[in-house]
């Protein structure tokens, strides 16, 4: 019972979807968007769980002082700091969103800068996957070397002030090769996709199921 | 108002065409009547300012109703070029004045009109707004909204859908009679047992990371339907299992999973909820959080399995830093390459849909793949047929009249 009930809640919500995208004709055609609805409130309660879940771990790890409690002890007053200011930006600017309230100053001059900081390391971590990647260790790899090199030199100006050769090849390899690889790949992905989504349905794949 | 009406009253946004063409003082358009703030040298000629034509009104096909398309033609050439501010749309019902119900940019040549009643007859007037004033549009034939019981611009997806099924269910029937089906060996699969071994035998734990994304994102449904797998092989080790999550539903989920698996196994008591736990729902958040359990916990084994984007090279780097074996899989193709370039494994694209089939070696999960197998043959073979029957035809008829163009054509609009 414990898997049945959720098998069949399964069942008729995929189908009733796929029919949806068939039958425009109420009251399929405003299922998908019905459902949507229904799932941004269950996530938003979910949200209270995530909230539990993530001031349990560090309250715990304060508590018991555990190795790097103090990072947890930063993580939790920041979370009540956060909250404290969105009530203040709430009383005083009618919505914490306004530009002048504590809150966005936090979100403005904290959590976009460590977000720009974060996104900033991708180039060093590129160039030390690319190091490693283009190391001639065999001819597939070779190939890729040279077809790199190619593309690089031919999306800056200095790879057509060496040669033309350069705008054109890189070109013509996003424009063929990388391409037919992507949409292979894509079609793969997409029949994978809804093989995946059948068994589901159909209730032949339930291991997300507990 | 109607055009006839209109045609009373003079447009007088104005254009000063006469007098030695000098402009005149000009105030606001689209008044209405046009005349206020308005002031111009020399007579007003209305018949000067462009008008649409040909507005045509037609129920939205495809839809659940409620919707007319408007569309209408280049503007009448009408005597001089004055710029476009906006067309109005003016919609009325018998027994109604036109009312305003919307407005778009010169560039635009249509309207949807969503506000429509069904069963209700209307008709549309384009007013074309200038500078000058403005000019209305003759009527459009009466139209009606209404909902269709069927969307004819998707019957070619679903043929190919029932086909695709029909030959999944097809392979699914005969796994279940039991033919032996063969399906490669996929090695970032086969590499799941032997990193967890390790973890084990180096008494680490191992990182799950399910993605990013939510619960409803399918890369995200295929990454825990491995974990599943995963926490069985951990729990049955006794390795520590983390699961760190983007989404609190993910969290649940995986939470259910974990905990299961170690039920399944015989060992409940071993399952510590606090190891499946939700860090953020911000992307760069969760990857300094990910980023920080890698470099103090050391895992042993990472398996980076759902949805990524820009942060799957930042968290991937940072597992091979640390000396990880790192499973990785995505459907995203912009993040392969990193993956790829940083792992140990990769599964791609549908490897990572494969894999609870493969891992779970049952006859019915592996019939879905080999039903996936033929569809792609099918698709293989359009794709040929396509290209062989394209080619020829140009290469028969350069002004692609010849028949083999036309067959091209058709498959290509059939599939386009």
């Amino acid at each position: 019972m414990k898997r049945t009930v959720p098998l069949i809640i399964t069942f008729l919500t995929g189908t009733f979807l796929v029919m949806s995208f068939f039958v425009p004709h109420a009251p399929f055609g405003e299922l998908e968007q019905r459902l949507l609805v229904w799932y941004a409130i269950v996530a938003g309660f979910t949200m209270l769980l995530g909230v539990d879940s993530l001031i349990r771990a560090h309250a715990r790890k304060v508590a018991r002082v555990r190795e790097g409690w103090g990072f947890s002890l930063a993580l939790l007053a920041g979370l009540v700091a956060t909250v404290i200011v969105g009530v203040i930006g709430r009383v005083q600017f009618g919505s914490p969103f306004h530009i002048q309230s504590p809150f966005m100053f936090i979100y403005t001059y904290t959590i976009v800068p460590l977000q720009a900081t974060m996104f900033a390391l991708l180039a060093f971590f590129i160039a030390s996957a690319s190091y490693r990647a283009f190391r001639a260790r065999n001819w597939v790899a070779t190939l890729l070397l040279v077809s790199a090199v190619i593309v690089m030199l031919g999306r800056i100006p200095i790879g057509a002030a060496i040669s033309q050769f350069f705008p054109v090849a890189q070109e013509w390899i996003m424009d063929v090769p990388q391409l037919a690889a992507k949409r292979g790949i894509q079609i793969g992905a997409a029949l994978g996709a809804v093989s995946m989504s059948l068994r589901i349905i159909l209730g032949i794949e339930r291991s997300y199921l507990s | 108002m109607r055009a006839p009406a209109l045609a009373a009253v003079i447009a007088t946004g104005v254009l000063a065409v006469f007098g030695g063409g000098a402009f005149a003082q000009v105030g606001p358009a689209g008044t209405g009547t046009g005349d206020a703030g308005v002031a111009a040298f020399g007579e007003v000629d209305e018949s000067l300012i462009p008008m649409a034509c040909n507005v045509t009104a037609e129920d939205l096909p495809d839809d659940g109703g409620g919707a007319i398309q408007v569309t209408w033609g280049p503007l009448e050439a009408r005597g001089t070029d004055v710029g476009i501010l906006a067309y109005e749309i003016l919609r009325y019902a018998p027994g109604e004045e036109p009312a305003s119900i919307g407005e778009v940019a010169p560039t635009d040549l249509a309207y949807t009109d969503t506000e429509a009643e069904d069963g209700v007859t209307y008709q549309y007037v384009i007013r074309t707004k200038t500078p000058f004033g403005h000019t209305d549009s003759e009527p459009s034939m009466p139209a009606v909204a209404s909902a269709q019981w069927f969307a004819t611009g998707r019957l070619s997806i679903l043929i190919v859908a029932v086909l695709f099924c029909g030959s999944v269910l097809y392979y699914i029937r005969r796994a279940k009679l039991g033919d032996e089906l063969f399906v490669r060996k996929i090695p970032g699969l086969e590499a799941v047992d032997d990193a967890v071994g390790r973890a084990t035998e180096m008494g680490r734990p191992v990182l799950f990371v399910p993605g990013i994304e939510t619960v409803s994102e399918v890369g995200t449904l295929a990454a825990l339907t491995i974990l599943g797998h995963v926490a069985k092989r951990v729990a049955r080790h006794g390795t520590p299992l983390d699961v760190p999550c983007a989404d609190p539903i993910v969290m649940a989920t995986a939470q259910e999973i974990v905990k299961q698996a170690y039920t399944e196994v015989g060992r409940p008591d071993d399952y510590d909820p606090a190891r499946v736990a939700y860090l953020t729902y911000d992307q760069f958040g969760y990857t300094a959080g990910v980023d920080g359990m890698m470099l103090r916990d050391r895992p042993e084994a990472v398996f980076l399995l759902g949805t990524f984007y820009a942060e799957s090279l930042i968290l991937a780097e940072t597992g091979h830093s640390i000396g990880a074996i790192q499973i990785a899989g995505t459907k995203e193709t912009s993040q392969l390459p990193f993956f790829v370039a940083a792992c140990d494994y990769t599964l791609i694209g549908e490897e990572l849909f494969a894999a609870s089939s493969y891992l779970s070696r049952e006859p019915v999960m592996l019939g879905s793949l080999k039903g996936q197998d033929l569809a792609k043959l099918g698709i293989i073979f359009v794709i040929l047929f396509a290209f062989v029957v394209g080619t020829a035809g140009l290469l028969i008829r350069s002004d692609g009249s010849s028949v083999l163009t036309r067959i091209f054509d058709f498959v290509h609009s059939w599939f386009g």
